[in-house]
This record gives structure tokens, sequence and C-alpha cells, in this order.
């Protein structure tokens, strides 16, 4: 090995367990993220990027139960992402002397695993940059987040699985090489280089410690434990919110009924009081002939509360309590007592989401509201006043604000 | 052929080869399906997921790994690696959670994407620069309570035979 490298705690023992920490935490990024997709709603062609081939897992009907699935789900994928960027990092640098081998290869084999290398390394720092970019809503990329972030994901997927299926007789025997426990429980005096082999990870000209490996053990897993105190407070809510704080989602708006956190304000979704004020109306359709209901019928109705998070996909989340009118009541209203879907639209002139098709199982839950109010106060405009849909577990962008008319179809 | 005749010419296992192209041919299918003109952006250059993407396969070996790796020389270069007690890792430490920090949330610190943020979340990212900046003086306060606490503890330890040591210590302290 070239004598430029000097650490002294490069080896094969070392990326080993940085690599088998995210053999066991990257799958479970990279399942959520896909099982976000199917959340979305692909069978309505609702799930972005629309359409993706194979590249999906099997489509089901997302539950309704918990109605905490979808900020678990979440909550996992951004928050784990997150926690791993040092742990990645780390990774990174413990096999960095391989980078720089020369000549680059020496078999048609090497040449062909350094070329998977770059799915395997850029698919992982290209999914971990536009995520963080688009949790913080900084979209300087100027590429459709979920168009890159999805086939990026399936990019990195190729790479992982190959590296696995290569390298797992190595971690093994890597991880077999040292034993934890006398690692943990030797100083920085006394910590050895890994025996020396050609074209391996240890340096050939060793610089003395300047850190146990328990020490950088200790810093890796110290920098996820401190990304988790920092930002796992948007996804638990309650009084951690306030850990999260350099997030959006860690910021508060106050302490009132409607302060909760928002995803799009009335006003960026130019929504007008002449859109929202005496003339709003709530069309139901699907049934023989449309219902119009205003804002007293609905509150004349019987009403139903229910304490239920709202999940964004960006990981945060926040649980609260609703009152409005259950959708199975406006499905029976409208004459459609059993429909198999439920298409919902938004007086929201113009956003990608002003608009959402909910599953049968998403109508009929009994907590699946048509919301007049929150924490016993009517809605705020941000928050989709006059009526808005909350529905166990769904990603929170498909509780429609807004909403000025539900079509129920019955197949 | 047999499995070594193959390993000659190939240079690994034949099961090495098969994966390989087995993922190479889920990565292009990828590319066939989300279609390679989706990859560039023919405006603006440096917004293509194309050039993104290249820039993250060498944003830590080519970029990040030099500036730290070189930072790390530097201040490895100026302690003494027979102290008993080094400074090192008290400025390491502390550094890294500083530029961690100020990496992953650079969008908030600097005001980027104001626009987006405001219509998404009705506020400013007017309070993050100064909360990261706090949060870096309590990381570099904390670093440097420890290390007082520890040089003291080396100092009170250290017997009138083990001068060596409380010198090194004392020289760290001077550094």
């Amino acid at each position: 090995m070239d004598a430029r490298w000097r650490s002294p705690l490069r080896g094969r023992w070392l990326t080993s367990v940085l690599g088998s920490v995210l053999l066991i935490a990257l799958p479970i990024v990279t399942i959520t993220g896909l099982l976000s997709y199917i959340a979305y709603g692909p069978q309505f062609g609702q799930a972005i990027p629309g359409d993706v081939g194979w590249l999906k897992l099997p489509t089901f009907d997302w539950p309704t139960d918990p109605s905490w699935l979808y900020r678990l789900n979440q909550g996992l994928h951004v928050g784990l992402g997150l926690v791993l960027i040092p742990v990645v990092l780390a990774k990174l640098w413990s096999v960095i002397p391989r980078l720089f081998v020369w000549p680059p290869s020496r078999s048609i084999a090497q040449l062909l695993e350094r070329v998977s290398l770059l799915m395997l390394v850029g698919g992982i720092l290209f999914e971990i940059i536009t995520g963080v970019l688009n949790i913080q809503y900084d979209y300087i990329f100027g590429f459709s987040f979920y168009t890159a972030h999805y086939y990026g994901a399936w990019v990195f997927i190729a790479g992982f699985v190959i590296h696995i299926a290569i390298k797992i007789p190595r971690m093994w025997t890597g991880l077999r090489s040292m034993s934890m426990r006398q690692v943990l429980r030797t100083n920085r005096e006394d910590t050895r280089p890994e025996p020396y082999e050609p074209d391996g990870l240890v340096a050939s000209e060793p610089d003395p410690p300047t850190i146990s490996r328990r020490g950088a053990l200790a810093l890796v897993g110290g920098g996820a434990l401190f990304m988790a105190v920092i930002t796992a407070g948007q996804t638990i809510g309650g009084w951690t919110r306030q850990t999260a704080v350099l997030l959006p989602r860690g910021l508060s708006r106050g302490t009132g009924p409607n302060d909760f956190a928002v995803n799009r304000t009335a006003a960026a979704a130019r929504i007008t009081p002449d859109l929202t004020g005496e003339r709003w109306r709530l069309t139901l359709t699907g049934g023989p002939s449309p219902v119009v209901l205003d804002r007293t019928m609905l509150t004349a109705m019987s009403q139903h509360t229910a304490r239920l998070p709202i999940a964004c996909v960006e990981g945060w989340s926040t649980t609260e309590t609703w009152t409005g009118v259950p959708l199975r009541e406006l499905a029976r209203l409208a004459g459609v007592p059993e429909p198999k879907s439920a298409f919902v639209r938004s007086v929201e002139p113009r956003g990608a989401f002003n608009r959402a098709t909910l599953q049968a199982n998403q109508v009929m839950h009994p907590d699946s509201l048509l919301a007049l109010r929150v924490n016993d106060a009517d809605l705020s405009p941000d928050h989709g006043f006059p009526a808005r849909i909350i529905v166990p577990a769904m990603p929170g962008v498909h509780n429609t604000k807004w909403v000025g008319s539900i079509d129920f179809r019955a197949k | 052929m047999t499995s070594n005749g193959f390993r000659r010419i190939y240079g690994s296992h034949p099961l090495h080869l098969l994966t390989l192209l087995a993922g190479f041919a889920l990565c292009g299918y990828v590319l066939v399906s989300i279609k390679p003109m989706t990859l560039w952006n023919p405006n603006v250059w440096w917004q293509s997921i194309a050039v993104w993407f290249a820039a993250a396969i060498i944003a830590h070996d080519l970029v990040l790994f030099p500036i730290y790796a070189l930072a790390d020389r530097v201040l490895v270069a100026t302690s003494r690696p027979s102290a008993k007690l080094s400074f090192i890792n008290y400025i390491r430490v502390p550094t890294l959670g500083a530029v961690l920090t100020l990496v992953v949330f650079l969008p908030g610190i600097i005001k980027q994407g104001a626009p987006t943020f405001r219509a998404a979340t009705g506020l400013t990212q007017d309070v993050f620069l100064g909360r990261w900046l706090l949060l870096t003086a309590a990381m570099f306060a904390v670093s440097a309570v420890v290390y007082g606490i520890r040089l003291a503890t080396v100092h009170r330890a250290a017997p009138e035979t083990n001068a060596e040591a409380r010198n090194t210590a004392h020289d760290d302290l001077a550094d």
C-alpha cells in the first residue's frame, strides 16, 4: 500500500464494522422509501414519478391502522437517513486508499467492480444530498425531487446489492479478525494497526495512533446520536420538537389551537375569502344526483372527534384532535354507501396537491373525517378552512385542504 | 472451461461476473425507465440529474476528503504523539460537529430557498444562523471544559517521578 496513507486505524475490521451497521440500516431506509411510494397510491396514478414500470414494490391498499403507520414509515426513512450520514462518511473514509490504487485495475473483474462502486457511492450520496435539501425546501437542484430521488434510489439499490453479494464474505472474516470486546478495552497507547497485507486497507507505514479504535467508533456513533438528538423531535413532537433546532419543523408557530406546522400556506395556495367565505359550498357527487352543502349544514350534522397524526413525506409529523363529519356519512348522503374510492378536489386553483384519490378503506374508516375543527377551534385558513380531509395513516399531503367537492366512485 | 481457467482470464469467480452483470442490467433498466432525456437539462446544465449524480460520486472522495485530511494533517503535525494527554481530539470532535451541522443544514443557515420555505411553512429561516453559531459555541465550550478537567486530572495524578507527563500537559496547554 502507498505510503501516503498513514492512519493506523484503517483496516478490514473497522471497515467491516461500519459496513455491518450500514448493511442493517440502509435496507430500512430503502424499503420505507419504496413503501412511501405505495402509500401515495400508484393504483390511482398519484404516486410520483408516475410510470416506473417494474421499479416498485407490488401495489397494495395502504392500511389505515395503526394511524401512526405513515408517521413511523417516514420518521424512519428521513430520521434514519439523517442519522446514518456520519456512518456513511466514516465508511467512505475507511476505504479511500482503494480509490487511489494504481493501476486502477489488474483484471476485468476488478474493473467491473469499480464501475459498480460508482452506482453505490454516487447513489447513496445523491440520495442523501437530494433528501437533505428537500426536507429544507431548498430546490436549488432545479429538477423534480421525486423523480430524481426515486430513480436515484434504484441506482443505489443495484450498486448496494452487488456490493453486499461480493463483499459479505470479506465483511464476515473482517468482523471475526478482532474481538469487539478487546477493542473496547484497548486505549490509544495500546492501539496497534491491523496486520498489513498488500493491496489491503492497512497503511504500510502507519503513524502512531491519535485516537483509539474504540474512540473512533465512539466518534462515529456519537455523530449518529447527535444527528438523532437534533432531528428526531420533528417526528416525535411534543416538547421534543424544540430539540430539532436546525430543521424547519423544529420551529414554533405559537401555542394556539391552529399553531401546529403548516405544509402549504393559504397565501401560497392563493386561497382567497371569496373561495372559502359565505359562497363556499361542498359538492358531493357519484350518486343519483349531486348533493350540495354549506358549512352550516355540515356543522349541524353529527360530528366525530379523532386524535390523529398528520405525517409528511419529509419526515415531520404532528398529532392533533380533529372534529368533523365522517367521510362514510358523506358517502351515504351522496348515495354511494360503499364506494370503491373517492376523488377529493380542493378549491385551490393550482398546485400539484389540490386533489387526491382515497382508497375504499380510507373513506370507510370511522376516524376518516371531513374535518371542520381542530383542537376545539375552527380550522384556520392555513389548515384548510372551511373543511379539510384527515384520514389515519395517509401521507400528509393527501389530506386535502380547502375541500370543494368529493366524488364517491362505486367502481 | 473450468472455473480455474475462467478465473485466470476474468480475475474472479463466475458468480462475481453474474452478480455484476445482473446489477448493471438493472441499472440499465433504471436509465431506460427514467428516459435519458430526463437526466439532462439543456437550459441550465448544472441543474441536471446527471451532473448532480456525477458530483455526488466525487463529493466525498475528491472534495470533502482532501479538505478534511489536509486540515487534520496540519492539526496532527502541531502535536506531539507521545503526549500523555493530547489536545487533538478535543479540537477534532467539536470541529466535526460544527462542520457536519453546517453542511447538512446549510440551506437554513444561509437562507437558501427562502420563498419556498415561506410558502411551505409560513415562517422564515432567520433563526438558523444564530442557532448554528450557538450550537457551535456550545460544542467548543464543552470540549474546552472537558479538556481542562482532564488536564487538571493528569496534573494531580502525575506523581513526582512522572514529571514528563506533567511537562507534556503543560506544553499542550501552552500550544
